[in-house]
Formats: C-alpha cells, structure tokens, sequence
C-alpha cells in the first residue's frame, strides 16, 4: 500500500535533514501523500477525533495534575479549589472530565463502524486488535482516573471494581490487596492509581501509533469493502481527508462543548460531590456511563455454574459475573476469526445488517440496564440481553457465513462511487500521484 | 454529508444519554422536585445578586447555626455584589483561631476576607454530636450533590432543553415540602416527614424555616416560599461560582466553533469539488 515516497525537500535544511533523519518524509508519507480510498463517509473520521481527543485528555490531565494533591484528606479539595480558585480552572477539570466521557463516545462509533464495515477481516486482524488492547487500557485509565476526585463514587466505584479480583481462584485476594496497597481502597490506592493513570495514557499513545503503522501497511477500509485497485480508487489524504476530518473535529468539538460548558455535571454521578466516606455506603453503586453495558453483564451472572445434579460448584456467581465481563470484551479479540462470511462490508450483507443493528440497539439497552439494580424485572432482561450480546458473536457471526446470501459487490471502489451517481463517463484526475 | 453529521449528533447523543440515564432506581423522593424558574438557567443566565444578598441572609440567620460552608471564602462574597468594606466587615464578625504567634502560643482573631467561612462546629464528630448523630451536610457542593434520578425518557430531553438546576430545584422542594406523615406512615423518633427527601420518608432536620422568620429589607416577600428560594439560588451559586463566566464562555467558543465549522464546511465542498463522487 505505502509504495514508494513523494517527499521532495527543496530547501537545503530540509535535504540536509532527510539524509541525516527523515522524519519530515515520514509524516508526509503518512498525514500528506498517504492514500485514502475516495469513498470514506463521516464515519471514517473518528480515527483522527480519537488520536485529537488523546492528545487534548494528556494535554488537560499534565496540567490538572499540577493542581491536584493525590492524598486522601486533600483530593477531593484540591480538585475544588482548581475548579474555583485557578483561572481556566472550572474548564479545564470540565474539559478533562467530559472529555473522558467523549472519547468513549468516539471509540464507541469508531468500534461499531469497525463492525459494520468488517474493518477487522484479513489482512487488518492485527490492527484490530490493537484497537482493542487501546479500548482496554482506556477503560483502566478511565476508572482510575474517575477514582482521583476522591468523591463517594470514587471510593466506591473502586472498591466494587478491585473486589472484581477477588473472584479470581487462589491468587484473588492477594492480586486485589496489591491493587489496593491494602485491605481497603484508601491513601495507598489514591496514590498508586494517580500514577498508573499518568503512565497508562503514554502506553494508550505507544499503541495508538503501532495501531496507525498497521493501518497504513494495509490501507483503510471503505463502505464497499471492496480494497482498492488502482489509483483512481484513492485520493491523497492532503487536502481531501485532513479538510474533512478536520470539519467532523470541529462538528465533534461543538457538542463536546455544549456539554462542558452549559452541563458538565450531566455526564457525571451526583454523589462525587460528597467526599469520600468509607462508612457510609451510597444507596446504589454505579460505575460511569461508558461501563454500564458491562456492569449489567456482572450482574446477569447471579448463578452458579456446577455439574448438574450433584452440589459441586464448579464456578461460582461472583467468577462467573466477572468472566462474563471481562469475556465480553476479550471476545472482541477474536472476531476477525469469528466472523466467517468472505464479503467484508454490512451494505452487501443484508441478513447482517440486520444482526449488526440488532447488536447496536441491544448494547444501548445493555447501558440502561446497568444502570438499574439487579432486581425484579431488570435481572431477568439483564440475563436476556447478555445472551443476546454473546449470542452476536458466538452464533451469528459463524453461522451467517454459511447461511448468508451476499450481494453483488462492485468490481472496485471508482465503480460504486461513479455508479451510484450515474455518471460513469465522467474522467478524473489522477490522484495521489 | 449534512446529513451524516446529524446522524452522528445523533447517534453520538444517544449513546452518552441512553446509559447515563438515571443512574439509581432509587424509590425515594417520593416526589419528584418542583422545577422552578431560576435566573441561572438557560445559555446566558446569570445569578440575581440581590437573591443572593437575601440567600446569604438566610444562610447567615438560619442554615449557617448547623451547616458550615467550608469551600468558600469571604471574599467569594464579591460575587454578591458587596463591596470590600462590607466583606471585611461581615467576615469580621466571625473569631478564627490563628498561630502559633512569636510566642508559640495560638489564638483568637476576628476572620479577614480571605479566610474560610468558620463552620458552627469544630469538627463533623461535634457537630453530628451536637444534632442526635445526624450530620449536618457541608453546603459548598450541595445544590450539585442532590441531584434525584430524571428517569427515562427525561434525562434525553434534559439535553436539549439543556435542563442542570436539578440541584436547587430539590433544595427548594425539600424545604417547601415538610408536611404531616399520612397516616400509614411510621416515622421515627426524631425524624420529620418530607416527601421531597432523597433517601427516605423523613429527616433529621425539622422545617428550619417560617414566615416572617427573616426580616428582608428590599420589600421581597418573607415567605417560607421566597426564602426557600433565595437560600437554592444562594446554595447553587456555592456550588459553582464560576457559572456566569462559564456559560459566557461557553457561548463565545460554541459561536466560534460554529462559524469555524461553516468555513471549513465550504472548504471541504471547494476542496472535494475537482472529484466526481
């Protein structure tokens, strides 16, 4: 895909450079010259509002941690205090705080679209993967860092979530008290979790850039599915896909604006404005929103699993929730071998496309299921919906390869895109020449 | 590709608004909040300071006898729109302790604006001592800290009509709402019914406010109502002080980002122009 590089320096510094370190070639092999297939629609763009949003999180979260005092009789003010005394204060820790909150709703879209258009399907299973070893740590970066404000979600949050470990046959106990620095979430905790939260997000930024060097040795994806054949499949990624991706950024920021500056608390759990109190309990434990569909499936698991017949009990409700969990995203590993079907794109998949929004729409409802207590009615359609969830990777993807009628496919990318307009004499230039 | 956008907006406000929904399901208040109409809502709303003098008088007179306000400052009062001769004198009425001084030794001062607000108590053991082991809560982060449960589908209007003054809206409900249990209902010893009440059917606290109680002296009505609402404005203005220059803020980076978004939207067709697609 990458061919042979376009860079030309022309001053003297510049071919003086590019003989000594040719980083000047590499980002314009890779931001200027880089080929895009020429169909990308808007969903294509969360890629660059994700890396944007990484950047924005360190940039945000470097100065936050110059005002934040990681102890447990002093978090919780110090937070404060740069909300009300610092200048920028309130935005910044609003912008960190949303923007936690944005990120996921990117890399929601960009996971879904991922899904749709089969961007995980050969050769890109490596880069896929990377995506979601990127999701994982995001998630532990996340919950850490919604620990540091030192509210009562904080303290409670964590010590739901590090009990997760407990479950965990012989080593369980052991794993969660190095986790805490203790038997309890306390000072220790506080402390360790502020400085994994500052390390995580560099890793996050390592792996982001082997996920884009894996992406750029094998192309992106496109809505036909189709790779692409010849030039007049693709178009530089300068101008075309930097103006465009810069418009989302910009349609992205507005609404992340919106709620940073006009609801920053709605994002949020009430309760983190009361300091953390280790004895008193909030009514309900919740985690953040973006962990909702995957609390709700912990708590699906209210059984054990034992040989039937007899009282033996093979795994209990408690591994059994968190295996389900954390099962729920480590099957996204292995999706690009799940999924049997040859044709790579949703739109030339009718029966699929309909499974996929099937799967959307039951991941939403997973999220407020989540957010309501295992009880009465809710534990029976949390049980229903994990299925459900399972049931999408485990039965449909196999299975709808064999059964599956696809569509005809275009022959290349120029086809479906000239085709769909009816202009099929129309000559264009020669792009990313 | 407008279109897509919107669908993006869309799908993206979804998302976040499905799952954070209301996050308990709690069945306490047993009354949802009254929503009042309040000066601070809304893209451009902005506090009314003289709801705020009368909410610092109410807080002064009444609430600040049990619950501190330890976020704050005296100089916050500026806010209020009091002069520094006014702030020094206010802040002057309260004795702080101070030290060590030369000779080791702590002691008294009168507080200067840029003190603390001095609490009722000296620590939240005393001052749950003090109310039948029933702690009195801090009010810098209350009107933020309540916030009932909106349900579905509420909380994905509350987006668009871009509804945040669940806070105050309680606290006024809460302090309107004391009545007589109905009959079938226990309540404890010392405990008050009140329905508005976000964790159970009764509160530590009894009403803490009657008509006439406070003396106003701008001619507002001296109501348990008008008090009530004063002392929510007062109480949601502690919690973010910052609200007027956020939301002005706010409105400055959303009118750039939009005009932003329409160049580079012509920019993007003028770009896209020279291929056929």
């Amino acid at each position: 895909m990458s061919g042979h590089s376009t860079y030309n320096p022309t001053s003297g510094f510049g071919k003086w450079m590019d003989a000594r370190l040719p980083i000047a070639r590499l980002m314009h092999d890779s931001f200027v010259s880089y080929p895009v297939p020429r169909n990308l629609n808007a969903f294509y763009t969360f890629g660059g509002i994700l890396m944007i949003m990484l950047i924005s999180q360190i940039i945000t979260g470097v100065v936050i941690a110059m005002h934040f005092t990681p102890n447990e009789t002093m978090a919780f003010e110090s937070v404060h205090l740069l909300r009300r005394d610092v200048s920028f204060g309130g935005t910044l820790q609003s912008w960190h705080a949303v923007g936690a909150s944005m990120f996921f709703v990117a890399v929601y879209i960009h996971i879904f679209r991922g899904l749709y258009y089969g961007s995980y399907k050969a050769p890109r299973e490596i880069l896929w993967i990377l995506g979601v070893v990127i999701f994982l740590l995001m998630m532990a970066t996340a919950f850490m860092g919604y620990v540091l404000p030192w509210g009562q979600m904080s303290l409670w949050g964590a010590q739901v979530i590090t009990n997760f470990f407990t479950a965990i046959p012989v080593v369980g106990q052991t794993v969660q008290e190095y986790l805490l620095g203790g038997y309890g979430v306390g000072n220790a905790t506080l402390n360790r979790f502020f400085s994994l939260h500052y390390l995580l997000p560099f890793m996050i930024a390592g792996i982001v850039i082997l996920h884009v060097w894996a992406l750029h040795v094998t192309g992106q994806t496109n809505p036909t599915g189709v790779e692409v054949k010849s030039k007049q499949d693709v178009i530089p990624f300068t101008p075309y896909a930097t103006v465009k991706d810069a418009l989302a950024l910009v349609v992205f920021m507005i609404i992340m604006c919106y709620f940073v500056f006009y609801m920053p608390d709605y994002l949020g759990h009430a309760d983190n404005y009361i300091p953390a109190n280790a004895d008193v309990t909030p009514a309900h434990i919740v985690p953040e929103w973006y962990f909702l569909p995957f609390y709700a499936i912990l708590r699906a698991i209210d059984f054990n699993i034992g040989i039937p017949f007899t009282e033996i009990v093979l795994i209990d409700s408690k591994l059994g929730g968190v295996l389900a969990m954390f099962g729920s995203i480590a099957i996204l590993f292995l999706v690009p071998w799940l999924d049997t079907s040859s044709v790579r794109s949703a739109n030339y998949r009718p029966t699929y496309k309909v499974f996929f929004w099937l799967f959307v729409v039951n991941s939403i409802f997973l999220g407020y299921l989540g957010s309501r207590p295992a009880e009465g009615i809710w534990l029976p359609l949390m049980k229903g919906s994990t299925f459900l969830y399972f049931a999408h990777f485990i039965l449909v993807m196999p299975l709808l390869g064999f059964f599956e009628k696809p569509l005809p496919r275009p022959a290349s990318i120029t086809d479906a895109v000239l085709g769909k307009n009816g202009k099929e004499t129309t000559s264009d230039p020669v792009a990313a020449e | 590709m407008k279109s897509i956008f919107i669908k993006i907006a869309a799908v993206a406000t979804l998302a976040c608004t499905f799952a954070v929904g209301s996050v308990s399901a709690a069945d306490y208040p047993k009354n949802k909040p009254r929503q009042q109409s309040w000066s601070f809502a809304g893209p451009l709303g902005k506090f009314d300071k003289g709801q705020l003098q009368r909410g610092l008088q109410v807080y002064t007179e009444v609430c600040s006898a049990c619950h501190s306000l330890s976020l704050l400052s005296y100089r916050n009062l500026a806010d209020l729109g009091y002069s520094d001769d006014q702030i020094k004198n206010y802040a002057a009425e309260y004795e702080v302790e101070d030290g060590p001084n030369d000779d080791g030794e702590m002691f008294e001062r009168p507080a200067r604006p840029a003190d603390r607000f001095k609490g009722p108590y000296a620590n939240d053991k005393e001052a749950a001592a003090a109310n039948n082991g029933a702690l009195p809560p801090d009010f810098s982060l209350l009107a933020k800290a309540r916030a009932p449960e909106r349900g579905f589908p509420t909380f994905i209007f509350d987006i668009f009509t871009m509804y945040a003054e669940n806070g105050p809206d309680y606290i006024y409900s809460l302090l309107t709402g004391y009545k007589d249990a109905p009959d079938d209902k226990e309540v404890g010893e010392g405990l008050h019914y009140n329905p508005y009440f976000i964790a159970g059917d009764a509160l530590a606290m009894a009403a803490p406010l009657s008509d006439e109680l406070v003396e106003y002296t701008d001619g507002s009505p001296m109501t348990v109502d008008q008090y009530s609402k004063d002392v929510s404005a007062f109480m949601a203005w502690a919690a973010d002080p910052q609200l007027e220059e956020r939301k002005q803020r706010g409105f400055i980076v959303i009118l750039f980002l939009l005009v932003f978004a329409g160049l580079l939207y012509f920019t993007k067709k003028k770009v896209w122009s020279d291929l056929s697609h």
